[in-house]
């Protein structure tokens, strides 16, 4: 690096240099790198399934499932924390919404019955975590088991038909087609911008980081570290039941599993997408680009002809070895410094 | 600039540096104060004050009660009964760390209160971020706040150096740097330094000291505690000499030599008094 030779010749100069672009947005190059090369791998393998646009609108659907509370995640992730609990919170807050408008209630209560919930569920993970500073592996692993519980007594176990008939608007909301393009993705998108907004552009974001960084620093300069833990715990419950009606409303059904298998997808993706694994940082950017590559593995691994076994295999190494690298990288940063004046 | 880098104890005039007129109302004074934990007895009766533009050397072995009167200041601990602390002249009751940042103490602490993965930038702006008209943050703002003030005050000319780098990538002592810095920006009228050359190489420490000048430049007060001597006595204007909770002695610079200083702290921690085996 050029960093290392400090010029000597113009002491006065109050010229400062930026760091490099590959220093500053390293990992999210590299999560930008991986899915090209993916893409690219898949294209050759299997050129008919990707140069179709049938299999890209697949993605388009079923990827934001996932995706979408892992856009919120990453806040609790860089916080240095994790929820367990958000695909429990999808359900339940999906069960909360079938039921206030099942019940005959307008559905737009319903929609906010079920927010509401989410957001209740995750008040009460961001609580118990940053008040009485229970690691959040093990209570949100509790309450995950609590919110699927509550729900599957408030279900009795069955799910709910989501009609044509009887909801029109919400299947607009949010398996919609507007200019051909599933609005899944619209959403997954939009989100991404508002949580990139919110995540550095606001004083809530700006503590997000100072938090996960270094907590005692952050409450020694006056950051209120027990809310912003809350709130971004909250952001994930709201997150989570969005995700819950969305993909109810795709299968035209609530399940009252939903949410089983979003769990290690989007936490995969959070890490993928260049979150530190220690907290302090992490871009929403990077979480929804390795979301699609997530999605990509297992439709790609199957069209390219190559046995659906490998897929939890590949899945697996891309993992590991993304986070490998990131941590090496955040070591090698630590232990070179560029000032050296 | 080239000020900031020169430091000795020449470089800080002594005419300059000489204490304020007495007549001047202290940014913060401690009048009678005592602090009892249990049974022991951190201070008793202790008498400090800091005029406006003043760097007060703090010193005293370990156990002299430095850090209980420094947290005092800072609102951490209350007196006990009988003692009494004064803001510009007016006393104050309700004495808490949050009223004593909002009246302007800052505490540079030992650990640096920094977010190291952080950028510069980010550090410079700790929980007091600014916003624009919108509510959004003001990012362009503090990136070229942090550019203006990492040239003009903490005298950084090298190209290497850009708001956008982390904090990691510093040197101890350009950490320290930031913290100072950090404080003086926030309208600190006093920057209490607790032991702020601990842990740093040589050329840190100078660099740490170069910035405590720029603490009196600005026209701030400043309390400055340290075990080591060589770093007190050339950037103060007066020196509490503390000894098992109470004063020992106070001197102002030009009243004594750096040598003497050091004879009277030997002197103090063998016998409990500064002056009554002064040399005839």
């Amino acid at each position: 690096m050029s960093a290392e030779a400090v010029p000597t010749t113009k002491p006065k100069s109050n010229a400062i240099g930026a760091p490099s672009i590959l220093r500053r947005h390293g990992s999210q190059l590299g999560i930008l790198g991986v899915g090209l090369a993916m893409w690219l791998a898949f294209v050759v393998m299997a050129p008919t399934v990707f140069l179709d646009i049938d299999i890209y609108k697949a993605f388009a659907e079923s990827t934001p499932f996932f995706a979408i509370p892992a856009l919120a995640l990453t806040f609790v992730v860089i916080t240095g924390e994790i929820d367990l609990s958000f695909p429990s919170v999808m359900a339940l807050g999906t069960a909360a919404f079938c039921q206030v408008s099942e019940a005959g209630f307008p559905q737009w209560l319903g929609l906010m019955a079920g927010f509401a919930t989410g957001a209740a569920c995750g008040w009460l993970n961001g609580a118990l975590v940053s008040r009485l500073s229970i690691p959040s592996l093990v209570i949100t692993i509790g309450t995950s088991f609590l919110y699927r519980g509550i729900e599957l007594v408030m279900q009795n176990g069955t799910g709910v038909p989501l009609t044509e008939e009887k909801y029109a608007t919400m299947l607009q909301i949010f398996t919609g087609q507007p200019f051909g393009v599933p609005i899944q993705t619209l959403w997954a998108v939009a989100f991404t911008g508002f949580l990139w907004v919110l995540l550095n552009r606001t004083r809530f974001g700006a503590h997000v980081f100072l938090v996960g960084d270094n907590p005692t620093s952050a409450r020694l300069m006056g950051v209120n570290v027990v809310s912003v833990k809350t709130w971004c715990f909250v952001l994930t419950g709201l997150f989570a039941v969005f995700s819950g009606l969305m993909t109810s409303f795709v299968g035209n059904y609530f399940w009252p599993t939903t949410g089983d298998g979003a769990l290690l997808s989007s936490i995969a993706s959070v890490f993928l997408g260049g979150t530190s694994v220690f907290g302090g940082t992490g871009t929403v950017l990077g979480t929804l680009v390795a979301s699609y590559i997530i999605g990509a593995i297992n439709a790609g691994i199957v069209s390219a002809g190559v046995n659906a076994f490998y897929t939890q295999l590949v899945f697996g190494l891309v993992i590991v070895v993304s986070v490998v690298l990131q941590t090496i990288i955040e070591r090698r940063l630590q232990r070179r410094p560029i000032i050296t004046n | 600039m080239g000020q900031l880098l020169q430091f000795d104890g020449a470089s800080m005039d002594d005419s300059k540096t000489t204490a304020p007129a007495a007549d001047k109302t202290p940014v913060i004074e401690l009048r009678n104060v005592s602090k009892t934990f249990g049974e022991v007895r951190s201070l008793s009766g202790i008498d400090f004050k800091v005029y406006p533009g003043e760097i007060v050397g703090l010193l005293g072995d370990n156990g002299a009660g430095k850090s209980t009167l420094v947290k005092t200041v800072m609102g951490y601990h209350r007196p006990d009964a009988g003692g009494e602390i004064f803001f510009k002249g007016k006393p104050i009751r309700d004495w808490s760390v949050n009223r004593a940042r909002s009246l302007g103490i800052e505490t540079v602490y030992q650990e640096r209160a920094l977010a190291e993965k952080q950028p510069i930038w980010r550090n410079m702006f700790m929980g007091r971020e600014p916003r624009t008209k919108w509510g959004l943050l003001d990012v362009k703002r503090m990136k070229s706040e942090s550019a203006r003030l990492m040239t003009e005050h903490m005298g950084f000319t090298s190209a290497a150096v850009h708001p956008d780098n982390t904090v990691m990538t510093m040197s101890g002592g350009e950490k320290q740097g930031v913290a100072i810095t950090r404080a003086l920006y926030f309208d600190a009228e006093l920057v209490i330094l607790d032991e702020p050359t601990m842990g740093l190489s040589l050329t840190e420490t100078k660099k740490t000291l170069d910035f405590v000048g720029n603490i009196k430049k600005a026209g701030k007060s400043a309390i400055f505690i340290d075990h080591n001597i060589f770093h007190v006595y050339p950037v103060v204007d007066r020196l509490y000499v503390l000894d098992r909770g109470k004063v020992a002695g106070v001197y102002t610079k030009s009243q004594i030599t750096m040598e003497d200083l050091i004879d009277r702290l030997y002197r103090v921690a063998r016998t409990g008094s500064l002056e009554e085996a002064k040399p005839a």
